[in-house]
């Protein structure tokens, strides 16, 4: 009788013990996400910025934009982004639409170096300069497609990239309708524009506002009356970029002309 | 870091038109061409195989262990790839500890799993245990050993227990089909479901994926088994040929009919990318796409195989066709995968250029490594067919 029972019981903790070790499979998930919570309460929620409170988005005037190329530049620097012509979190357009009907567009260096003069024989009808970067959309297929949930939209609309999580199997560019992420050559880990997000927290403009000669860019709070960014979007009328995607993108455009996609 | 901007250079004089300036780099370069072919193989060998169990048809008996075999050695070298094109593998296990449900991608490690564990091994080991066990009684030494433990220690050859080895094999394959279609269909949807990319977004990717999928699977099976037979001394049975020629045949048509589907619908449709998507056919794609998927890979086999089944042609004549017609069908599907996945890629989301796809030679991600990725299914199939061997007097001696 002895013998039996000792034969049966460790059976049964056998499989209770192998459910166990499954389980245990997917506690360190649980503990690094949970550890990571934490982290970003600390920096965020002790400090003077609650998340919560806020609700980010970015405004450009098309008519503003000289195309110095400054915004392009300046987030290079305060963002480390490798000075090659092949890594933008944003970067400036040209576009030059002739008599004829055709267009031609250019972004030589992303604009970092601004852009030459035009030397056109033939008439140009309309030439304005586009500034591009992260949408942050609403809605964001990014967001949607990444396997491991690197990139997600924060409590104040900002898509972020945790680069910790990221495997770089680079789904997300593919995703991305806008162009507006690449992989970091360095870390091989996605990456894009945060509106800034370090200097958001700390109630800073982003960079390439911030140095914009003609407040081309408006950044602000979309919900605030006081905002300049509703002001901006009472007093013009608006536009997003590819709106048939129904990404919803925080980035609106004041007199974007047809050609730009 | 310099290495990538060496490669990146000069494909800035490569571009015609304007593309997003992070568009130069292209991202999903010959693995990801590389990860659909073998899925595709593994999903349409694995339906080949279970015309004999479920649809009964005995004339491709003889491919039946040849294709779980295949499929199985495809299936163990599928997720590789996709693993060396990571820009951090080591990660990868996030996939499974932490997925994020709403993503495609993130159900590749369970969709995988899934069909190795519950389907291709279980199979396999059903329908060869009564041989692991009489091969195991009659042999000595390493081998007696390596099939007494594949066959898991049962010992069991009772009328019953064979009884149930059948039913399981049988249970296991009306669970497979549609696992295989969930396989293959899934990977078409990785790509189907990407609302950025037109080239790639349509309903019919997935169907597409998965016919060209069984044409390939079947293909495969005629060239290994037409190869394998005369090398082991053993005349080739013609009425299992005919039967896979037939097979091939009917589903090309399927695949065929599909891809022009899509073709005419987007004509029709006409959308916002039409225009850049004409230009890349009509150009950078038009050789990989016209003359070979198409021209080569699809019509000139479809030909051969029609000539064959109209024409009362000498078998030796006959097998010479299937054996052309199912290679070239091989470089077909293959550049099918490649128009797909590269050519998805070699136009701009804004609509307003085209750009260049350069392969490199060394590293993770280049030719000599997709070349070592395509032969290494074939070797493990050679380590398979020796333990496991499947042809038909193996079975019956015991």
């Amino acid at each position: 009788m002895k013998k039996e029972q000792r034969k049966k019981l460790p059976r049964r903790d056998f499989l209770k013990n192998v459910l166990r070790s499954c389980a245990g499979l997917m506690l360190p998930g649980f503990l690094f996400a949970k550890e990571a919570g934490k982290k970003a309460a600390a920096l965020l929620l002790d400090g003077l910025y609650n998340p919560a409170e806020h609700s980010w988005g970015m405004g450009i005037d098309i008519n503003k934009c000289i195309g110095c190329g400054r915004c392009a530049d300046a987030c290079k620097k305060e963002n480390n982004v490798p000075n090659v012509p092949f890594f933008f979190r944003t970067w400036v357009e040209r576009y030059r639409v002739f008599e004829n009907g055709e267009t031609l567009i250019d972004s030589p260096n992303g604009a970092v170096n601004g852009f030459e003069n035009l030397t056109d024989e033939r008439t140009i009808i309309r030439s304005f300069f586009v500034p591009k970067l992260c949408n942050h959309c609403n809605n964001p297929p990014c967001v949607q497609v990444c396997p491991v949930g690197a990139t997600f939209q924060t409590v104040d609309g900002v898509v972020l990239v945790d680069a910790e999580y990221c495997i770089g199997c680079r789904y997300c560019i593919q995703a991305c309708p806008y162009g507006a992420r690449f992989l970091h050559p360095e870390t091989r880990t996605a990456e894009k524009c945060t509106f800034c997000y370090h200097r958001v927290v700390r109630g800073k403009l982003p960079a390439c506002v911030e140095v914009c000669p003609t407040q081309a860019r408006i950044f602000g709070e979309l919900k605030k009356k006081a905002s300049p960014l509703v002001r901006f979007m009472r007093m013009n009328k608006i536009r997003v970029l590819k709106p048939a995607l129904n990404t919803e993108p925080r980035v609106y455009y004041s007199n974007l002309d047809m050609e730009v996609r | 870091m310099e290495e990538i901007i060496q490669h990146l250079a000069p494909l800035l004089k490569e571009i015609s038109g304007y593309i997003y300036p992070n568009e130069i780099e292209l991202h999903w370069g010959i693995l990801v061409v590389i990860y659909p072919y073998i899925t595709g193989l593994v999903a349409g060998a694995f339906i080949l195989a279970s015309l004999v169990k479920v649809f009964n048809v005995e004339e491709v008996q003889p491919t039946y262990r040849i294709s779980l075999l295949t499929a199985l050695a495809f299936l163990f070298v599928a997720p590789l790839p996709l693993l060396a094109h990571l820009g951090h593998p080591e990660k990868s296990y996030e996939i499974f500890l932490t997925p994020n449900t709403n993503s495609a991608m993130a159900m590749f490690g369970f969709v995988y799993a899934w069909y190795l564990m519950a389907v291709l091994l279980l199979e396999v080991w059903f329908d060869y245990r009564e041989s692991l066990i009489l091969w195991s009684q009659h042999e000595t030494g390493l081998r007696k050993w390596i099939h007494k433990i594949l066959s898991l220690f049962s010992t069991d050859i009772s009328e019953k227990a064979i009884k149930f080895d059948k039913k399981a094999v049988k249970i296991i394959t009306i669970i497979g089909i549609p696992s295989a279609f969930l396989l293959h269909g899934y990977v078409g949807f990785i790509f189907g479901s990407i609302k950025a990319n037109p080239w790639w977004s349509s309903v019919l990717m997935p169907i597409v994926f998965l016919f060209s999928a069984i044409v390939s699977g079947i293909a495969l099976i005629m060239i290994i088994y037409m190869v394998v037979t005369p090398l082991r001394g053993k005349e080739i049975d013609m009425r299992c040929l005919n039967k896979l020629a037939s097979y091939l045949f009917y589903i090309m048509i399927i695949d065929f009919s599909l891809e022009c589907l899509d073709f005419i619908h987007r004509i029709y449709e006409s959308e916002e990318s039409i225009k850049i998507l004409a230009q890349l056919v009509s150009g950078k794609l038009f050789v990989s796409l016209v003359v070979i998927q198409l021209l080569m890979g699809m019509i000139l086999p479809l030909g051969a195989i029609a000539i064959v089944k109209i024409f009362n042609l000498p078998d030796e004549l006959k097998k010479l066709i299937y054996f052309l017609a199912a290679l070239l069908v091989q470089v077909g599907i293959f550049t099918t995968r490649w128009n797909v996945v590269v050519g998805g890629q070699l136009f701009s989301k804004s609509f307003s250029g085209l750009t260049t796809y350069k392969m490199t030679f060394f590293g993770l991600e280049g030719l000599l490594m997709s070349i070592f990725l395509l032969l290494l299914p074939f070797l493990i199939l050679y380590i398979l067919f020796k333990i496991l061997p499947p042809w038909d007097e193996a079975r019956v001696t015991g």
